[in-house]
């Protein structure tokens, strides 16, 4: 199969996951609006000082970031695989890591990029010095697309399980880890005057990798999960 | 020239393999930890700066060292199980996954008992601790995976396939953790500078380590036994091994 036929049936796919999650748009709403009320929660048990919330700001908003991302994983692959779409795709004449990748890339842009427009009212809702407003929201633009991805993995490693929230959360969270520090890392070396280079570099660069690796891994899983 | 390794696709040849390896394994397993246990915790010299407290390490070193060994052991299984499809090293996984959870535990364990009197406190978020704790998940993890599935078969692809993500993971995770806890705890008690080790202490805990090696690789070898003929069972090898006639009607 030649690749502008493997491109056109990527597009013809993008377009329809991207028109299926704004058809039922509550799937891409609901995520968001937990990180907000995750947001609102902390105030409310640490205290609305703005010295203990500015500097939990960071972690906090990560943190129901990638809860988040958990709960908008089912969206992933679920309904495909109820409805046998999975299959087809699997069957389809065109490498299977690249549609997981497409698959990947529509999750983001609807979970991840979302986020990072979300992220200055969070941002404002627990009193993150505006000059690290720029460096969070891109950690979260570096970060959400390796947090799409890993997703992925999990996702299509529990889709034939019927329910796996949790046993997904313990899969993945662990996983998250890295991503976790360097994003808090480089709001912290933003907030103490120092240049955030380093890490939103790292981060972009274990962005690609898992961009690279995680197709292969989602493709393998969810040939072990059609059978 | 791989010819050599074909019949130990097949469950009994394996089996039988492995049960002439047992004897071995579980002997030089009992005897080296036996002296070495013995060795470093009545007869080595007290250290001249954590007095006895230190004996611990006669456990805690190797228990950690081969609880990432065995992960490594896992991810190996795994990629044998999905590049070759070999049922056996999926079976692989599920008997190394728990071994290797336990000694992380025990390390964990050995580690946090040996902090209280020496750093003063149950847990430190060390950055060797803490990428010990973040591996016990991993295992969990696999572990869960591998047992969620109702068929065998695709649970254990299917934590095959996380082993190996996992593997991938492993460095990036233990990195940053290090990172991360030069950045955070730069200055706290956790700097405990070891002296170079005499050899008086130093040759009790290199039996100790070969021991637990041993020990590990028993542990395995049995648990995939036991996990052979488990999935064997309905095959007539494996009830003759159990002394049960095929015809008996016992499953």
């Amino acid at each position: 199969m030649n690749n502008a036929s493997t491109w056109r049936i990527l597009k013809t796919l993008m377009r329809r996951d991207l028109a299926v999650a704004l058809r039922r748009r509550s799937d891409v709403i609901n995520p968001l609006l937990f990180v907000l009320i995750v947001v609102t929660l902390f105030p409310l048990a640490v205290g609305p000082g703005p010295d203990i919330l500015g500097r939990i700001a960071t972690g906090v908003i990560w943190v129901a970031a990638l809860l988040s991302a958990l709960l908008g994983s089912e969206r992933l692959f679920r309904d495909d695989f109820l409805d046998g779409s999975l299959e087809q795709m699997v069957l389809l004449p065109a490498p299977l890591p690249a549609l997981a990748l497409g698959k990947i890339v529509v999750h983001w842009l609807l979970s991840g990029l979302p986020l990072v427009i979300l992220a200055p009212l969070c941002a404002l809702l627990l009193k993150l010095p505006f000059e690290a407003w720029g460096t969070l929201m891109l950690t979260l633009l570096v970060g959400t697309p390796m947090l799409s991805a890993m997703t992925a993995v999990g996702a299509a490693l529990t889709v034939s399980l019927g329910r796996g929230g949790a046993l997904l959360s313990l899969l993945l969270l662990p996983l998250f880890i890295p991503l976790l520090i360097f994003a808090a890392a480089a709001v912290e070396s933003t907030l103490v005057g120092t240049s955030a280079y380093g890490q939103v570099v790292l981060l972009a660069g274990l962005m690609l990798l898992t961009l690279t690796l995680a197709p292969l891994a989602v493709a393998a899983a969810i040939r072990v999960s059609v059978n | 020239m791989w010819k050599w390794l074909h019949p130990y696709a097949k469950g009994e040849a394996t089996f039988r393999l492995l049960g002439a390896w047992l004897p071995w394994l579980s002997g030089l397993a009992l005897i080296l930890v036996s002296v070495g246990l013995v060795w470093g915790l009545f007869y080595a010299p007290p250290d001249y700066q954590q007095g006895d407290s230190y004996r611990i390490i006669f456990i805690h070193v190797p228990a950690a060292m081969f609880s990432m060994g065995a992960y490594t052991g896992m991810a190996i299984a795994a990629l044998i199980a999905l590049v070759w499809q070999i049922r056996t090293a999926e079976w692989a996984i599920a008997a190394i996954a728990p071994v290797g959870a336990v000694l992380t535990f025990v390390a964990l364990f050995t580690g946090a008992v040996w902090g209280k009197p020496m750093w003063g406190t149950w847990w430190e978020w060390d950055a060797r601790l803490t990428s010990e704790l973040i591996l016990l998940f991993l295992y969990i993890g696999v572990l869960a995976l591998y047992y969620a599935f109702n068929d065998a078969r695709t649970g254990a692809k299917a934590a095959a396939i996380l082993s190996l993500v996992g593997v991938v993971n492993v460095p990036i995770i233990h990195f940053s953790v290090y990172w991360w806890n030069s950045l955070h705890q730069g200055a706290t008690i956790t700097k405990f500078s070891k002296p170079s080790m005499p050899p008086e202490m130093l040759i009790p805990l290199l039996i100790s380590i070969a021991g637990f090696l041993f020990l590990t690789a028993a542990l395995i070898t049995q648990r995939l036994r036991n996990e052979i003929l488990k999935q064997e069972l309905h095959r007539p090898w494996a009830m003759q091994q159990l002394g049960v006639e095929a015809n008996n009607g016992v499953q």
